[in-house]
């Protein structure tokens, strides 16, 4: 059997490269009260366990579960922080619903990157203090280093990476949240400025402002709460070796990992031909084909040509990041999974407006926790 | 150590053994930067100290009057509904006498924090700020006090544009 937790609710605020007007409470307040708007529940009476996904150093305070509560109208229930992306966080909810901890549980992360003034501090930080914190350069060198050996190692050509980001920043300008939208071709994206090689800045993601909240249910509760109900069928998360040296540079293998068991929990055999569309991992050009190998959705190797030839295109055979992904809209530091689970669940329920994919039943979705880390999570959605 | 422990086992690192790299050790300075935006209730909230006033926000709900003021209401979970000015008088909720700095040296000169009801606001809640111009010794839970400001000229938007709560006789 199949998972089987429902979707009841989903509310943002954000989407914007700053949002100065606002505290980070504040823009939290305004993505809780639409979602449970979107529900129909009322958190002070309705929900039994609230979850966010916070990192202390992107808060800029330390123990920053403690400054959560309020604004989800969580005071004086159960609430907990975990310091991963928004999908770990859906699957703790899931695991509190089966449990029968609760009934209806609701999940939030955040990005509030503008208050950040040094992020690149933040992100070098996490390299491992001893062996790897020597090199004093932009933390992407680790994304090279990732982007050359897949590179080299599936042969994919390089320009395949290019053809990512034009996608994905062209799928974005049809999003009302799509930040980072433009019009390119290849060649602009080439010859923009080297991040670090062979990754140019047109191939790195951008972060922006946001807020996102979930509302899970039971499908027993589910059953009473709105109409537009969208299903977990499976969840999976992962993480390799904290290792740069030591792990498979060419591939993502915790997503590998994370999808297997998703997919086993969630009965899926041939993902190759079960999806209607997915949002993944693109917080990098190459980042999205190695994605798309990892979930078995292109056979190895071959995802760069399947994107050149528009296999993922909106109206292509199975359209990926159809929103235009973390490249395209921006990315939101932990808030990043809920990101393409929002995408995918207004897919699902019919409301992506212009982004739209017709007949939109089933779809797949992926994050990353982003450099220098080795871990993801997925999730199977199915209405 | 206590009177029957002497000595644990194993070698105690002395800090001659530091200094003389016997153990290795890596330091660094993490410096990480950020600058809050502080929103729309503690915005307005700064903005009113800087004119030497306290501003709380009323939920109309509970009919609860919030200070620090905030934009919805934790209790009843809804946006609360207007700006309401209180005094800058209020009660000694509780207090502590710290002797002991950030850097963990005792202090010669103690640190009076107090958690002050501000009147007008409903009852318990307030601010967290020092006391002044009171011998510790004297220092009493339900005190009254006044806050002590600075200067119009020096006052920035902050909460150090109030100094610090001193007593006053009961009126």
């Amino acid at each position: 059997m199949p998972l089987r937790i429902a979707i009841v609710g989903v509310g943002y605020s954000g989407f914007d490269s700053m949002t100065p007007g606002l505290s980070t409470r504040e823009l939290m307040f305004e993505a809780a009260s639409r979602a449970y708007e979107d529900a129909g529940v009322d958190p002070r009476k309705d929900v039994q366990s609230f979850i966010c996904c916070t990192e202390d150093f992107w808060e800029g305070i330390s123990i920053t579960d403690e400054y959560m509560p309020d604004q989800l109208g969580a005071v004086l229930k159960p609430l907990c922080t975990i310091s991963s992306d928004g999908i770990v966080g859906l699957a703790t909810a899931c695991m509190h619903i089966m449990s029968g901890i609760a009934d209806v549980a609701v999940v939030e992360s955040h990005s509030k990157i503008s208050d950040v003034l040094n992020p690149d501090e933040i992100s070098s930080f996490a390299l491992d203090p001893i062996y790897d914190h020597h090199v004093n350069a932009d933390p992407r060198f680790v994304a090279g280093l990732e982007m050359a050996r897949y590179l080299k190692e599936t042969a994919t050509k390089r320009d395949y990476c290019a053809q990512v980001a034009v996608k994905n920043k062209k799928n974005a300008l049809l999003n009302s949240r799509g930040v980072h939208g433009a019009n390119l071709d290849k060649d602009a994206v080439l010859n923009s400025n080297v991040a670090s090689s062979p990754l140019t800045e047109l191939e790195s993601s951008k972060t922006i402002d946001g807020s996102i909240v979930f509302v899970l249910a039971s499908a027993r509760k589910a059953k009473k709460l709105g109409d537009h109900t969208v299903w977990i069928n499976g969840i999976g998360w992962s993480s390799d070796t904290p290792w740069i040296e030591d792990r498979d540079l060419a591939k993502a293998a915790y997503a590998e990992q994370s999808a297997s068991r998703a997919y086993k929990m969630a009965g899926v055999r041939n993902p190759a031909t079960f999806f209607d569309l997915a949002e993944v991992d693109d917080t990098y050009s190459y980042k999205e084909l190695q994605s798309l190998e990892a979930l078995k959705l292109a056979a190895k190797g071959k995802a760069g040509k399947m994107v050149e030839s528009g296999t993922f295109d909106r109206d292509g055979q199975l359209p990926v990041n159809a929103s235009g992904g973390s490249l395209g809209v921006g990315h939101l530091l932990e808030a990043t999974g809920l990101h393409k689970m929002l995408e995918a669940v207004l897919q699902l329920r019919g409301q992506a407006g212009r982004l739209q994919i017709p007949r939109a039943k089933k779809a797949v979705v992926q994050s990353w926790r982003g450099i220098p880390t080795a871990t993801g999570a997925v999730a199977v959605l199915g209405n | 150590m206590s009177q029957k422990i002497t000595s644990y086992p194993g070698h105690e690192i002395t800090p001659e053994d530091v200094k003389e790299g016997k153990y290795l050790d890596v330091v660094y300075k993490f410096e990480p930067k950020y600058s809050w935006a502080a929103g729309v209730a503690i915005s307005r909230f700064l903005a009113e100290l800087k004119e030497g006033r306290i501003i709380a926000r009323k939920c109309m709900n509970c009919e609860r009057i919030l200070v620090p003021p905030r934009m919805y209401c934790e209790q009843c979970f809804r946006p609360t509904d207007e700006w309401v000015q209180i005094k800058d008088t209020g009660t000694v909720n509780t207090y502590s006498i710290s002797h002991v700095g950030t850097d963990a040296r005792r202090l010669k000169t103690p640190i009076l924090v107090a958690v002050v009801d501000l009147d007008g606001a409903t009852p318990g809640m307030g601010i967290l700020h020092n006391l002044g111009e009171v011998e510790p010794s004297k220092i009493k839970v339900g005190m009254k006090v006044k806050a002590v400001w600075k200067s119009s000229s020096e006052r920035q938007g902050a909460i150090t544009d109030i100094r610090y709560f001193k007593p006053i006789g009961e009126e």
